[in-house]
């Protein structure tokens, strides 16, 4: 099985301040792969990079195979750039889609500090994440001519709803669910985009151990069931030890280690730059 | 089913009121001798015909302001170039030596009610239907041509945020006004002068053949046309695109990331806002009589964004229900306090003419300081529900 996500010398660069250094990693399909590092290692700003928020300064990020994100340094820039590789991707056409191209392709996200619209009730929340792939137009949805296409939306917007648990608060408006539940909406949400890869800020902020654990069967009935490939940020040591296939280590935006679950565990670097504070 | 229940009983309450329309301005035809207030000259028409216009214009920038979230003021620019496109294609051929004399003639000499005069003929239904075709096809024009310099101007503006995007918007709507005066275009615009010449809404009064009045439809025709309008806003707003709409007002980061392209449904709001405004500038030219470039000012856009928050972020029947109250304090119902007062011989302090602005404005001052929500937050009007909490109520009291 070929890589959904490939990422080769991704540098994001703020004015002097280089968040995320050369990055290289590749999310293989129908796997779970992990990011983590401690705070402030540019884990956030990669997930931004990949889904457009930010264009990196320079690097390829590949979806599918395919090149989707691709930029180099220019004029002012290219004197200021502090990274490496900086020649590497000139010859090529920089590739900047805008986020919602992005989750058109098949990249669905959640955010680390909950982004619900939180005046709209959880129906809607669903429903509106499906209007990017609906055939329709604006002519077509003002007077009706898309009944069968609204109706298809709703029937499975609902079906998404029942599947997770969420059916009974269908008419809450989304900022009355209690937390887990609003962090469940979100990723029931970008489900809703029909992604194929699906990244996930810091799904377990906030949660408590109970929580947390059935967040990691749930991501796993998820994946299995949407054929989906999880790429996720995280802090809980124990939900990213208990399901990720492969992770890789970040750390003032560079990479320090990559390997699996136990591996990693071992390697003296993590535990010095991020295990060792919890080490008591 | 349930459905389909609620918007037919949307129509039926629209008819009603429609028909309660007609029925109060003829009321004075049928039965002679009734108050002052039910004749035609009663200031009760002359708020009911602005309000009806101004409520499809509040109900455009709502849907611009509080639905999409894009804070635009240029809502005064659109309506004046409804109201001239209105204007110029309706002034009849034969009277536009007379309206453009200073300039000495029209440049424009196509008249799309003459156009249309000469296919259906001038008198009788023939006259009637080729003025109310030209008529709504002007309407659309007028609309077209605001929702065309929406997309232009759009362009550049959309990509600004809040404060600056109400900058630039209100900057463009003031430089349209001062184009419009320019005595260069005075061939097409008549410079600073009003155009006139054209039908008004008292152009529809049904006559018989010696003049007199045998069917008023004065206050019909615009109530019609902005229902209208107001329910295709309505349709928009509950559907797949207006929810997109509200995505991108509750949070533009979540909204792009799901999937909506922002600058694409931004420009849609933008251009169907503009073109409502467009239309509702043509129903003000007929409401005025008139279309001259100075009634267009910001001060008209503040007073449509004042009801817009009086009625309601977010909510269309309050905007509708603003617009009402609004006008009708603004041209009726404070109106007294313009004018000297006298109680026996003791003179009431205070009350000269432009007291009626200083009390308006401690009003609104109220309404925002504490009912920030409006009449309606960003909720709609609902008959039935308003109904059953009254009942309960009055369960409780026995």
């Amino acid at each position: 099985m070929g890589n959904a996500l490939h990422l080769e010398n991704v540098t994001m660069q703020f004015g002097g301040v280089v968040s995320v250094n050369n990055l290289s990693l590749d999310v293989p399909e129908h796997k779970i792969i992990a990011l983590i590092g401690p705070n402030g290692a540019g884990k956030t700003t990669a997930f931004n990079c990949i889904t457009g928020v930010y264009q990196p300064t320079n690097g390829l990020i590949e979806f599918m195979g395919r090149p989707m994100v691709r930029n180099h340094p220019t004029g002012k820039g290219l004197k200021n750039y502090k990274g490496e590789n900086k020649d590497m991707y000139a010859h090529d056409a920089p590739l900047s889609p805008t986020p919602d191209q992005i989750t058109g392709l098949g990249i669905a996200r959640t955010f680390q500090n909950i982004r619900l619209w939180k005046s709209m009730t959880v129906f809607d929340n669903v429903l509106i994440a499906k209007h990017q792939h609906a055939r329709q137009n604006v002519f077509t949805a003002t007077f009706r001519g898309n009944a069968a296409e609204e109706k298809r939306m709703r029937d499975e917007t609902m079906e998404l709803l029942v599947e997770q648990g969420l059916e009974s608060f269908k008419d809450e408006p989304a900022v009355s669910l209690p937390y887990g539940l609003q962090r469940r909406l979100e990723i029931a949400r970008a489900l809703a985009t029909s992604p194929t890869l699906l990244l996930l800020d810091e799904p377990a902020a906030g949660m408590n151990p109970q929580e947390t654990n059935e967040l990691s069967d749930f991501v796993r009935q998820i994946r299995d069931k949407y054929e989906l490939t999880v790429f996720l940020i995280e802090h809980h040591m124990d939900l990213v030890m208990n399901i990720s296939d492969y992770i890789y280590v970040i750390d003032f935006g560079s990479e320090i280690a990559r390997g699996i679950p136990k591996e990693i565990q071992n390697n003296q670097r993590v535990i010095e730059a991020y295990l060792g504070v919890t080490e008591e | 089913m349930k459905k389909k229940e609620k918007s037919f009983r949307i129509f039926i309450g629209i008819s009603i009121l429609l028909l309660f329309v007609i029925l109060l301005e003829n009321l004075s035809g049928f039965i002679p001798g009734l108050p002052q207030i039910f004749q035609p000259t009663s200031p009760l028409f002359t708020v009911l015909k602005k309000a009806a216009v101004y409520s499809l214009v509040a109900v455009s920038m709502n849907l611009l302001n509080g639905f999409t979230g894009l804070f635009s003021l240029g809502q005064a620019g659109f309506m004046l170039l409804g109201a001239y496109t209105y204007a110029i294609l309706m002034v009849p051929t034969q009277m536009k030596e007379q309206v453009y004399y200073l300039f000495g003639g029209c440049a424009f000499d196509f008249s799309l009610l003459s156009a249309c005069e000469g296919i259906f003929g001038t008198g009788g239904f023939g006259g009637a239907a080729a003025m109310i075709l030209s008529c709504l096809i002007a309407l659309l024009l007028a609309g077209c041509v605001s929702g065309f310099f929406a997309y232009l101007i759009g362009i550049p503006v959309l990509r600004l945020k809040s404060d600056y995007l109400a900058i630039a918007t209100l900057g463009f709507a003031e430089i349209l006004r001062a184009i419009f005066q320019w005595q260069k275009l005075g061939r097409i615009t008549n410079g600073a002068n009003m155009i006139k010449g054209f039908p008004t809404f008292s152009s529809f009064n049904i006559t018989n053949s010696s003049g007199g009045t045998v069917l008023r439809l004065s206050t019909f025709v615009p109530f019609l046309i902005s229902a209208l309008c107001i329910l295709v806003i309505m349709l928009l707003i509950n559907s797949s695109y207006g929810r997109a709409f509200k995505a991108i007002r509750d949070d533009e980061v979540a909204a792009e990331a799901m999937g909506i392209n922002l600058f694409r449904h931004k420009m849609m709001s933008f251009v169907i806002s503009s073109f409502f405004a467009g239309i509702g500038g043509g129903l003000f030219a007929m409401y005025v009589a008139n279309a001259q470039a100075k009634a267009f000012t910001s001060v008209m856009t503040y007073e449509i964004l004042l009801i817009v928050v009086i009625g309601g972020i977010g909510s269309v029947s309050g905007s509708v229900l603003a617009t009402f109250l609004y006008v009708a304090c603004s041209e009726w119902w404070l109106r007294f306090l313009d004018s000297e007062l006298y109680i026996g011989a003791v003179k009431v302090p205070l009350l000269r003419n432009g007291f009626r602005m200083v009390v308006f404005s401690v009003v609104i001052m109220v309404i925002v300081l504490f009912f920030s929500q409006g009449i309606m937050g960003d909720q709609e009007l609902n008959l039935g529900a308003l109904l059953k909490k009254i009942r309960v109520k009055k369960e409780r009291k026995e």
